[in-house]
């Protein structure tokens, strides 16, 4: 047996993924986050600690998207096409977003409110309607004849619903310890207060959404509650446990990184353990990513430019990250 | 909606998004050019006039940039949302094109657009420029790998068919597809005319306007520099473009010249005015040149080449769009290579700063570039029709299989969300442009860009707003 092509492609789009719901978690979480800082200059702050990076932090959404496209075309088409409405409404919230970054500051003093109102807009639906599509994912998608064979409204239910607040308040727990480790001040201190209770909430969902999949779906709860995965997988809830612990505790005393440190733990065991229970499916519940393969001429040529190419962007990312570096201040403005 | 098909709408939906998209990489292309030559001359020159206008650019470019990322990450979802049956029979091709584009321009793009935009200050010379720098190739990286994509949507190649999808097997073949290095050239050189055409017109307006400096002058200078040289290429570009069009895909070529049918013996005329008739397979009210069809295209006087009655009528593109979309973009190619005629006439003295009848047709020449891409794309890619991928997948077929409920949500939204959004976009940057460089402008660092608290700002906004108004009211 040669090298499993399919196997390493979806460890990257893994990866890519997680890079963007981490990196772009955090920018669309100070957009969530708005409301709860009125006073201007709070808001201009908030936006300049990643006004500088949003725009790499977004284009690993697009390489989601890209990769699927180059290794399982049959997923980037069904998967795509079944969730039509959340992913529109998704990209007509990252447009209003993405735009305030830059009219907000270029806009007449009397028209700023708008373009407040189109990030706060923006950030929510895009998290929440992500959040609907990854529910919508996790519940199942019929394919018969390499085409979807649902209907278009079915995303409209329960799970997939609560899965969009699950990912609104996850975004916003990132976006408040980022600011935690950006900002100082009130700015920080209202953020130190608000990481609080976001985190009880999402960890509400966490454990909502254990709860809730294996219940509703057999193959879930075959996959985490036998033996001996058991075994395996239990450092995946007790790390959990581990991190909101630690999270809580840092968030008393001065804190700086620790609280987005403890956070990104989160993220990170949340998702994993999403792709522990949908594995190997890539279009739950049937297709494996085996069956959703691309020719392995297309999986091979691109994977070689992935592998060659995307350290060099880690590289030259954490070197924007690094000119950034440090605390934004009110009217600091980089220059 | 309107009584229209899922297919039709999800046509629309893409000729709109993508239309809109487009116009920004190609300000972009150019911009990220042009900010790189007038970095390295300030580098070079110490001349300060040069980085004033980097710093009034930057920040159009800055405005123009996110408007054409958030644009753009709708097209790299939309093969997948509406044409699902495109995606799994290309995708093998079309798909690591793209994530090549993805890795090697969009990130770069974005890695070295922060310091670009943002770190004027925080990093030494040399790495803002190395950061300009990569910026700029990651655009013309990035127009590459997409128009191979697109290319060989026109002129497939490098393939197998197995199991009905489309199976790379010579990258090579797939990349530098029969019509890329064309297409490529074609769509680099109409970005740097466009950009040029936008600074042109922005100087025209300043100078019009009595407001003069060293700045504004040699903006319009460089512009018009870039036009002289360029527009002529493009013409050549062009019509090594239709060649290779008349060889690989002579159905768009006989859409374009409004060619129905070849008589024995003689030469195709150059039609140059009609109303294509479909039904009536014939051209209505068509004023014509004797033989210039044939010489343009085989480049002989009596040589013949393929009507479009030699093909079934559904294989056929509509043809009126395309024979007019063409002429559109010829035509307004004619009349830049005549601006910058006219700029050569001008350049003793300095009558190109002050002749008001060269300035004003200079203004009005300002947004024909973007409209002759638009013109062009509408050429290449409805001539392209019935084809998604030409000869291979009919765009009837490609389509997801959509209600046409969803579809005219999602239209309209598009719609709505792009005209509001984009439209004030444009505004603002107009508004940025007819404020216009100041000297000494890059004294403070940059100054109001993105991220920027715009009361820090020099109070010149609505100073300088008033002042133009008071020296239009003047003039």
């Amino acid at each position: 047996m040669g090298i499993d092509f399919s196997l390493i492609w979806i460890l990257i789009i893994f990866f890519g993924v997680m890079m963007y719901v981490v990196m772009d978690g955090f920018d669309l979480g100070i957009g969530i986050l708005f409301p709860f800082a009125s006073d201007r200059h709070d808001r201009d702050v908030m936006m300049n600690t990643v006004a500088p990076v949003w725009d790499g932090n977004e284009t690993w959404l697009v390489l989601g998207g890209a990769g699927l496209l180059a290794a399982f075309p049959l997923v980037y088409s069904v998967v795509l096409s079944a969730l039509y409405l959340p992913l529109i409404f998704m990209l007509l919230g990252l447009i209003l977003r993405g735009v305030a970054f830059e009219f907000r500051f270029k806009a007449p003093d009397h028209e700023r409110h708008f373009w407040d109102k189109a990030f706060i807009v923006g950030s929510i639906s895009a998290a929440f309607f992500q959040g609907v599509a990854l529910g919508a994912y996790i519940e199942g998608i019929p394919v018969v004849n390499r085409a979807f064979a649902g209907g278009a409204f079915d995303w409209f239910a329960p799970f997939p619903l609560f899965a969009g607040l699950g990912v609104v308040v996850t975004y916003a727990v990132l976006g408040s310890t980022w600011l935690i480790l950006k900002t100082e001040g009130a700015l920080q201190a209202a953020m130190i207060r608000l990481t609080g209770p976001l985190l009880w909430a999402m960890i509400a969902f966490i454990v909502a959404v254990s709860i809730w999949t294996p219940l509703a779906h057999p193959g879930i709860a075959a996959r985490w509650f036998s033996w001996p995965n058991m075994l395996w997988f239990a450092p995946v809830p007790l790390l959990v446990v581990f991190c909101a612990v630690q999270l809580l505790r840092s968030l008393r005393g001065e804190p700086h990184a620790a609280p987005f440190i403890y956070v990104l733990g989160l993220v990170f065991l949340g998702y994993t353990g999403l792709a522990i229970s949908v594995w190997p499916m890539i279009i739950p519940p049937d297709i494996t990513i085996w069956q959703a393969a691309a020719p392995p001429q297309s999986q091979g040529f691109a994977l070689v430019g992935a592998l060659f190419i995307v350290p060099f962007i880690l590289m030259y990312t954490a070197w924007s990250y690094y000119v950034f570096r440090g605390k934004v201040r009110p009217g600091d403005g980089y220059h | 909606m309107f009584g229209l098909t899922a297919l039709e709408l999800a046509r629309a939906q893409f000729a709109f998004t993508v239309s809109f998209h487009i116009l920004f990489p190609a300000i972009t292309i150019g911009l990220a050019a042009y900010l790189v030559v007038l970095e390295g001359l300030w580098l070079r020159t110490r001349q300060t006039l040069y980085r004033d206008l980097y710093h009034f650019w930057s920040k159009v470019f800055a405005l123009n940039f996110g408007m054409g990322v958030v644009s753009g990450l709708v097209m790299s979802y939309q093969f997948g949302t509406n044409w699902s049956f495109f995606s799994d029979f290309a995708g093998g091709v079309t798909g690591p094109l793209l994530a090549y584009e993805v890795l090697t321009a969009f990130f770069l793009e974005a890695g070295f657009l922060g310091v670009m935009l943002f770190g004027w200050n925080r990093v030494g010379p040399g790495l803002h420029f190395f950061s300009t720098l990569m910026v700029s190739i990651g655009t013309l990286i990035s127009t590459t790998w997409i128009l191979s994509s697109n290319s060989w949507m026109q002129t497939p190649a490098g393939f197998e068919i197995i199991d009905g999808r489309a199976v790379p097997m010579d990258w090579l073949a797939v990349i530098f597809n029969p019509s890329f290095p064309y297409r490529l050239l074609h769509m680099t050189v109409a970005a740097f005319l466009a950009t040029a055409l936008f600074v042109a017109a922005s100087a025209a307006w300043q100078l019009l306007r009595g407001r003069d400096n060293p700045a504004i002058r040699k903006m319009l200078s460089m512009a018009m520099w870039m036009l002289v040289v360029v527009a002529p290429i493009q013409a050549v570009i062009g019509d090594f473009h239709g060649l290779n069009t008349l060889k690989h895909q002579p159905t768009k070529i006989a859409a374009m010249e409004g060619h129905w049918e070849n008589h024995p013996g003689e030469g195709v005329p150059l039609v140059v005015f009609a109303w294509p008739d479909e039904e009536r397979e014939e051209n209505r009210f068509a004023i014509e040149i004797p033989r210039l069809g044939s010489l343009i295209l085989t480049h002989s006087w009596d040589g013949q080449f393929p009507g479009l009655k030699e093909f079934p009528r559904e294989d056929r593109p509509p043809v009126a769009v395309v024979f007019w979309s063409f002429r559109i973009m010829v035509g307004l190619g004619v009349l830049m290579i005549l601006l910058g005629a006219w700029s050569l006439l001008l350049r003793r003295g300095d009558a190109l700063y002050r002749s008001r009848l060269f300035l004003r047709a200079t203004l009005w020449m300002g947004p024909t570039g973007l409209i002759a891409i638009l013109a062009g794309w509408f050429t290449t890619e409805v001539g392209r029709q019935p084809w998604v991928v030409y000869g291979l997948q009919r765009t009837a077929d490609a389509v997801s299989n959509h209600g046409a409920l969803p579809l005219a949500i999602s239209l309209a939204l598009f719609v709505i969300v792009y005209f509001v959004v984009f439209g004030v976009g444009i505004a603002y940057m107009l508004r940025l442009v007819r404020k216009g460089p100041e000297m000494h402008e890059g004294d403070t660092g940059l100054v109001g860009g993105p991220g920027h608290d715009r009361q820090q700002m020099r109070p010149i906004s609505a100073a300088t707003d008033d002042d133009l108004n008071t020296a239009a009211a003047r003039s």
